[in-house]
C-alpha cells in the first residue's frame, strides 16, 4: 500500500474522538453473521436514576425530590414498563425499545467501588478489577483473543493503525487499531509524508509508527465529507462522531469494532438540563448508527457504559455526587431488546450502598461477556483470563443477542 | 559541547523553545541562565485592556447575562419558540477554537461574543505577549504546568470562560515562586474554581440556608482538592474525609451582589465571599484531625494541613518530575523533590532548583513529547509568526488540547502516549505546513534549523532538509523532525 496517498481533509475541528480496530470479516462460531460491536464510553459517571428513572419504586420520589420524573405531569418520562421510565430526551431509544432493538441493564457497575472518576474510568476501560492498568483496554485484548476463521484474509495489512489524539483507553493496546477524528486545516504538501517516513525510519520508531498509522487512516477516512461541529461533550459532536464511525463500520472491508468516548456526564449541579442535552446527544448518536449502518444494523450491538453511578439522593444543588450502580444502554438489530434487565436492589435506606448509592447487582463485565460470547464467538475462558483479568467467576449474561 | 547540548535542552525541555539567537544568548552558562530565571522570578504578567480583574469581569458578566435575558424575553414576546423541550440545543460556549459565532444570529451576536472576546484577549496576551518575551521561559512553562494542575474548563459555562485567564493571572502567577500553601488557598478561593467545581452553590445541610431550603451539599470541589490538587488519589483519604471537607468549605462562594443576612452584600460583587448563612455549623474531622467551626478559618486551616501533608509533597514531586523529565521519573528524583518540598514547607522555588540541579533532568535523550501547547508555542517562537488568537485557539483545539478546556478537572495528560498519536501527528503536519508556508525570509533553511535546534539537530534531519523539494518543505521537515517534537 502506497504511503503517498494524501490525506483528504475537511474544514472544522474537534479533538480526536474515537478509534476502532480494523478487523476484516471474520468467521466465528455464530453462523454466518457478520457482526459489529460499538462501545461508547460515557465519561463523568452517568446518573442511571435520571436516565432510566425507577418511577415505580416507592422510595424514588422521596430521594429525588424536585428532579424526580413521573409517568404523568410536568416532569414526564417516556414509559418503558410499569416500573421504569426513560428520559424524555431519548425518543429514538424509546422507539428502538418498542421495536425490541434496545434494552437497558439497570443497577450495574464495574468492579470498581471507590469514587474517583479517573480510577473508575481506568477500571471501566482497562477491564482490570483495580485501577493502575493503563497499558491496554479490554476491547483491544478482546480483539487479540477472538477466533479467526478462514475468512480472515487480510491480516498482513491490518497492522497497527491510527489512534486519535484522545483515543479511549478501552481500545488502546497491542491489537491492530485504526483511528479517525474529524480533522481541520488543509494538508498542503502531499510529498511531505513520504519524506517524513524516511526521516522517522532512521531516527524515531515511535513517530515512524504513528505516521504510518495516520497515513493509512487518512485513506480510509477520506471518503467522509463531514464538517466538524462540536466536541465529544456536545450533541452535534456526538452525532457527527457516530455518523463517521458508522459509515466506516458499514463498509464491507471496514472495521467491525469501534470505541467512542463522550464527555460531560459529571452532573453535580443542575442535572436535569445538562442531562437533557447529553442524553439527547447520545440518542441522536444511536439513531445515526441505525441510519448509517444500513443492512449491517441487524448484526450490530451498541453498548453505552459509564464508570459508575451517582448518589441516590439529590444533592443540595439539584445534582448528584459520585455513587455506584447505574445503567448500561444496549441498542442494535442484534439486541434481544424491549426489556429492562435488572435484579432491582431497591432504594430503601438499608438497600442503598453505604446508605447513599444505588447498589450494583449486575456486573458490567458479565454483560459485556454475554454480548461478546453470543455476538462475536468470544471464548469465556479468554474473557475471564485476558479480557477482564481475574473475572473467571463472573459468568456471561446469556440471551442478550437475537 | 556540553554547554551546546545543555543550552538546547534548557530551551526545549524547560523553556518555551528557541528563537534565532537564543542558543548563543545562553550558550556560555545554560544551567546558570535557567537558574536565574527562577531566582530572579523572571515572570511577565499578561496585560491588555480586556484583561481586567476577575471581580470586574464577573460584574461585567452579570450585567451581560442580565441584558441577554431581557433581550430573550423581548424576543419571546414577538416569536413563538421553535425548539420543543428535550431537543438538544447547540451550546455556544462549547464551540471553542476560532469559530466565528457572529453569523448565527446578528441580533444577539455582539452580546453573545462578550465572554469569548475576553477569552481571546487572554490568549493573545500570552501567545503573542508573555510567551514571546523571555529568553528561555521556564517561569512561563511553570505557569502552564500549574494552570493544568489546578485545571478549570471553560466549557463549564460563561462564568469560567470569562475568568479562566484571570484565574491564572491571580491565583497561579503571583504564587509561582512562593509557597504551595499560598497558591492552593488562592486557587480554592478563586471564583473560577468555585464555579468550575460547583462549590459556590454548596450549602451546609444544617446551616441557616440549608434548613430553610432544599439545597445542600455538593462535594465536587472537596473531592478534587484532595484527589487532584493535594494528596493524590492514593493519598490516604476516605469518602468520609471528602464529605467532611465539603462541609468545611460550605459557604465558600462568589458574591453576586444580592443582599446578605443584614441587608448588605457580604463582599464586593464578583469576589470570593464566605457566607456564614450557608456554612455547615460544628467541628469537622478531616484525616483524623478535628477542625473547630471558626467560620472561613476552618477551611483555611484544613487546606493548610493538606498543603503540608506528606502525600501532597509526593504527589507534587511526581507531577513536576513527570512533566519535565520523564513519564516514569526515577524514584530517587521524585524523593529528592518531595524532600525539598517538605523541608522548605512547600517552597516551590526550592523544588524547581532541586529539579534543574539534578543530573537526571539533563538526560540528553529526548524521552518526552512536546504537548500540543508546547509544540505550538515552540513553532510560533521559532518562526516569529503571530497568528490571531482565534487561529491559535482553533489550532490547539484541533490538536486535542483546547486552551483551558481539558475534558475533566484532572487537566490534560502529561504522558507521551497521550500525544504520540497518528491523528495528532496528522494535524501537526498540517500546522507545520501552514507555519512553514507563512515564515518569511530567504535564509538557508538548514542554517535556520541549526539555529533553533542547535546540537540536537540530527544528521538525518539535516540531510532530509538538504534533499527537500523547496524551502517550505525543508522548513516543514525541521518543524516535524523528532528533535523539534520531542524534548
Amino acid at each position: 500500500m502506497s504511503i503517498l496517498t494524501p490525506r483528504r481533509t475537511v474544514l472544522g475541528a474537534t479533538g480526536a474522538l474515537f478509534s476502532w480496530a480494523f478487523m476484516p470479516r471474520f468467521a466465528h462460531a455464530v453462523g454466518a453473521r457478520d457482526p459489529r460491536l460499538v462501545v461508547i464510553i460515557l465519561r463523568g459517571a452517568l446518573d442511571g436514576l435520571t436516565a432510566v428513572p425507577p418511577i415505580g419504586d416507592p422510595s424514588y420520589k422521596g430521594l429525588r425530590e424536585q428532579i424526580a420524573f413521573d409517568f404523568e405531569g410536568s416532569n414526564k418520562a417516556l414509559r418503558l414498563d410499569n416500573f421504569f421510565g426513560l428520559h424524555p430526551s431519548m425518543p429514538n431509544f424509546a422507539r428502538l425499545y418498542g421495536a425490541k432493538q434496545a434494552a437497558i441493564v439497570h443497577a450495574s457497575a464495574t468492579a470498581y467501588r471507590d469514587r474517583s472518576h479517573f480510577d473508575g474510568q481506568d477500571v471501566l476501560e482497562s477491564g482490570f478489577p483495580k485501577p493502575g492498568h493503563t497499558e491496554s483496554g479490554w476491547l483491544n485484548r478482546l480483539l487479540a483473543g477472538l477466533p479467526r476463521g478462514e475468512r480472515v484474509t487480510r491480516t498482513a495489512e491490518t497492522r497497527a493503525l491510527a489512534i486519535g489524539a484522545n483515543a479511549p483507553l478501552v481500545i488502546r493496546g497491542p491489537a491492530p487499531v485504526l483511528g479517525w477524528a474529524p480533522p481541520m486545516l488543509k494538508q498542503a504538501d502531499p510529498e511531505l509524508p513520504q519524506r517524513l517516513a524516511d526521516l522517522y525510519a532512521h531516527t524515531d520508531p515511535l513517530l515512524s509508527r504513528v505516521l504510518a498509522e495516520g497515513i493509512q487512516t487518512g485513506k480510509i477516512a477520506s471518503g467522509l465529507d463531514m464538517k466538524a461541529r462540536g466536541g465529544p461533550g456536545d450533541p452535534n459532536g456526538m452525532e457527527q462522531m457516530a455518523t463517521g464511525a458508522a459509515r466506516l463500520l458499514a463498509q464491507p472491508e471496514g472495521p467491525r469494532i469501534a470505541a467512542l468516548a463522550f464527555d460531560g456526564w459529571d452532573t453535580h449541579a443542575q442535572e436535569l438540563p445538562r442531562l437533557s442535552r447529553l442524553l439527547g446527544g447520545l440518542d441522536v448518536a444511536i439513531a445515526a448508527f441505525e441510519k448509517e449502518m444500513g443492512p449491517a444494523w441487524k448484526d450490530t450491538v451498541v453498548v453505552a457504559m459509564t464508570e459508575f453511578g451517582r448518589t441516590a439522593h439529590v444533592n443540595g444543588t439539584q445534582g448528584t455526587d459520585h455513587g455506584t450502580g447505574t445503567v448500561m444502554f444496549l441498542a442494535g438489530g442484534a439486541v434481544r431488546g424491549g426489556r429492562v434487565i435488572t435484579n432491582w436492589p431497591g432504594l430503601r435506606p438499608n438497600q442503598l450502598r453505604d446508605g447513599r448509592d444505588l447498589a450494583a447487582t449486575t456486573d458490567a463485565r458479565a454483560v459485556v461477556k454475554g454480548i461478546t460470547v453470543d455476538l462475536l464467538g468470544a471464548s469465556p475462558a479468554v474473557l475471564g483470563r485476558d479480557v477482564f483479568p481475574g473475572s473467571e467467576t463472573v459468568s456471561p449474561v446469556r440471551g442478550l443477542i437475537v | 559541547m556540553t554547554n551546546d547540548l545543555d543550552a538546547a535542552l534548557a530551551l526545549s525541555r524547560f523553556g518555551l523553545g528557541a528563537r534565532d539567537g537564543s542558543l548563543a544568548a545562553i550558550g556560555s552558562d545554560p544551567r546558570g541562565a535557567l537558574r536565574q530565571e527562577v531566582t530572579r522570578r523572571a515572570l511577565a504578567m499578561p496585560a491588555g485592556p480586556e484583561l481586567k480583574s476577575s471581580r470586574e469581569l464577573m460584574v461585567d458578566l452579570y450585567e451581560f447575562l442580565k441584558e441577554r435575558k431581557l433581550e430573550r424575553e423581548r424576543k419571546n414576546e414577538k416569536a413563538t419558540p421553535q425548539n420543543a423541550a428535550g431537543r438538544p440545543m447547540p451550546r455556544r460556549e462549547m464551540m471553542t477554537g476560532g469559530q466565528n459565532t457572529a453569523a448565527v444570529n446578528p441580533g444577539v451576536a455582539k452580546m453573545d461574543n462578550r465572554p469569548q472576546l475576553v477569552f481571546l484577549a487572554e490568549v493573545d496576551a500570552r501567545f503573542n505577549g508573555t510567551m514571546r518575551e523571555p529568553t528561555i521561559g521556564f517561569p512561563e512553562r511553570l505557569a502552564m504546568f500549574w494552570a493544568n494542575h489546578f485545571a478549570v474548563a471553560v466549557s463549564k459555562g460563561p462564568g469560567v470562560r470569562v475568568t479562566a485567564g484571570a484565574f491564572e493571572r491571580e491565583a497561579i502567577r503571583p504564587h509561582l515562586f512562593g509557597h504551595f500553601e499560598d497558591m492552593l488557598l488562592a486557587v480554592e478561593t478563586h471564583p473560577a474554581m468555585l464555579a468550575f467545581l460547583d462549590n459556590a452553590q454548596s450549602i451546609g445541610p444544617d446551616s441557616r440556608a440549608g434548613t430553610r431550603s432544599k439545597r445542600g451539599l455538593n462535594e465536587n470541589l472537596a473531592r478534587e482538592i484532595m484527589e487532584l490538587h493535594t494528596l493524590g488519589v492514593d493519598g490516604g483519604y476516605s469518602q468520609r474525609d471528602v464529605t467532611s471537607l465539603a462541609r468545611i468549605i460550605t459557604g465558600w462562594s462568589i458574591e453576586r451582589g444580592q443582599k446578605g443576612p443584614h441587608g448588605v452584600p457580604l463582599g464586593q460583587p464578583g469576589t470570593f465571599v464566605f457566607n456564614p448563612n450557608a456554612h455547615e455549623p460544628g467541628a469537622q474531622s478531616l484525616l483524623g484531625v478535628s477542625y473547630p467551626d471558626n467560620g472561613v478559618q476552618q477551611g483555611r486551616a484544613a487546606l493548610r494541613a493538606l498543603a503540608y501533608h506528606p502525600s501532597t509533597a509526593k504527589h507534587i514531586a511526581l507531577k513536576v518530575a513527570r512533566h519535565f523529565v520523564a513519564d516514569s521519573p526515577s524514584p530517587a528524583l521524585v524523593a529528592r523533590l518531595a524532600d525539598t518540598f517538605t523541608r522548605t514547607r512547600g517552597d516551590l522555588s526550592a523544588v524547581y532548583l532541586a529539579l534543574i540541579g539534578s543530573d537526571e533532568a539533563w538526560n540528553p535523550e529526548l524521552v518526552k513529547m512536546r504537548s500540543p501547547l508546547e509544540y505550538v508555542v515552540a513553532l510560533l517562537r521559532a518562526s516569529g509568526e503571530k497568528p490571531k488568537p482565534q487561529q491559535i485557539a482553533g489550532t490547539l483545539h484541533a490538536l486535542g488540547q483546547p486552551i483551558w478546556n481539558p475534558p475533566g478537572p484532572n487537566g490534560f495528560s502529561d504522558k507521551v502516549d497521550a500525544w504520540a498519536s497518528s491523528e495528532g501527528l496528522a494535524t501537526r503536519i498540517d500546522v507545520a505546513n501552514l507555519i512553514a508556508a507563512a515564515t518569511p525570509g530567504s535564509d538557508d533553511p538548514r542554517r535556520f534549523a541549526r539555529g533553533i535546534l542547535g546540537s540536537l539537530m540530527s544528521p538525518q534531519t539535516d540531510q532530509a532538509m538538504a534533499r527537500a523539494a523547496n524551502r517550505k518543505q525543508a522548513l516543514s521537515l525541521a518543524y516535524l523532525s523528532p528533535e523539534f517534537q520531542r524534548r
